[in-house]
């Protein structure tokens, strides 16, 4: 489990790659946390491109950092997303609340 | 009905025993020949179901997980998730989705995850005594071996 993160005034972008699950999420939202709190970006952009597998505490990490965007004004993309995760995704009612863009979609 | 093949595992309630169990159901289920999906399948459903244990069955201790698996005739693949924890005072309501007692990034989707990704689910529990989940999937087999050959 990696997190790789790039800031740029208008987003920040975190790269995830490895599998999330609930004993490697903690470590995750606090590396991703710190980043995005000190930045404020408008723009989040979760890539779960590199993301071998996920259970549903991957769509915790996903809400999470949705409630910490939204608490200053910021809005949530999750890109790369896998047939399987967009699924999932969409199952747990992520689209209501963020931008869910499958692999193809991605610029 | 008598299982073809059976595994049994017993794990300390740790974190990082999620991925260790979920591999390790996986890789006993590989003698159905599954496809990717099938197997991401069984890996999530149980990655949910140990998670439960570790996280609500025994929320202030580390206890045991106890895991079966059994490999039936056409294609049938049980797992038994056992805990001697604490018990699920309501089933009914943990296994609807967005119900958590936690709160904090729980999703309560781990009942809803299981369901979706198993064709059948049964979950029984008695307060103070411990929870019992039984996953169970068919997949679409192209010949199980019998462990003989």
């Amino acid at each position: 489990m990696a997190i790789k993160i790039n800031t740029t005034p208008v987003r920040i972008t975190v790269v995830l790659s490895g599998e999330i699950d609930h004993h490697n999420a903690a470590a995750l939202r606090l590396e991703a946390d710190e980043a995005i709190q000190s930045s404020l970006a408008p723009n989040v952009r979760l890539d779960f491109g590199d993301v071998t597998f996920m259970d549903s505490s991957g769509i915790g990490f996903v809400l999470g950092r949705y409630r910490i965007a939204e608490s200053y004004g910021g809005n949530v993309e999750v890109v790369n997303l896998s047939d399987r995760l967009y699924s999932m995704m969409k199952l747990a009612g992520l689209d209501k609340l963020v931008t869910l863009k499958n692999k193809k979609e991605v610029k | 009905m008598k299982p073809i093949n059976q595994m049994k595992l017993q794990i300390e309630s740790r974190s990082v025993n999620e991925a260790f169990s979920r591999a390790t159901v996986a890789a006993f289920a590989a003698q159905l020949d599954p496809n990717i999906e099938e197997i991401s399948d069984i890996k999530t459903a149980v990655s949910e179901a140990v998670t439960n244990c570790i996280v609500h069955a025994y929320p202030e201790s580390v206890g045991i997980i106890y895991i079966w698996a059994g490999i039936y005739e056409n294609g049938v693949f049980k797992v038994k998730i056992k805990d001697k924890g604490c018990g699920i005072q309501n089933v009914k309501q943990a296994m609807e989705p967005l119900f958590t007692t936690l709160g904090g990034e729980r999703a309560g989707l781990g009942f809803a995850v299981m369901e979706s990704f198993c064709d059948k689910i049964k979950v029984s529990s008695n307060i103070g005594k411990g929870t019992t989940v039984i996953l169970e999937k068919h997949f679409i087999t192209r010949g199980a071996s019998d462990g003989r050959d």
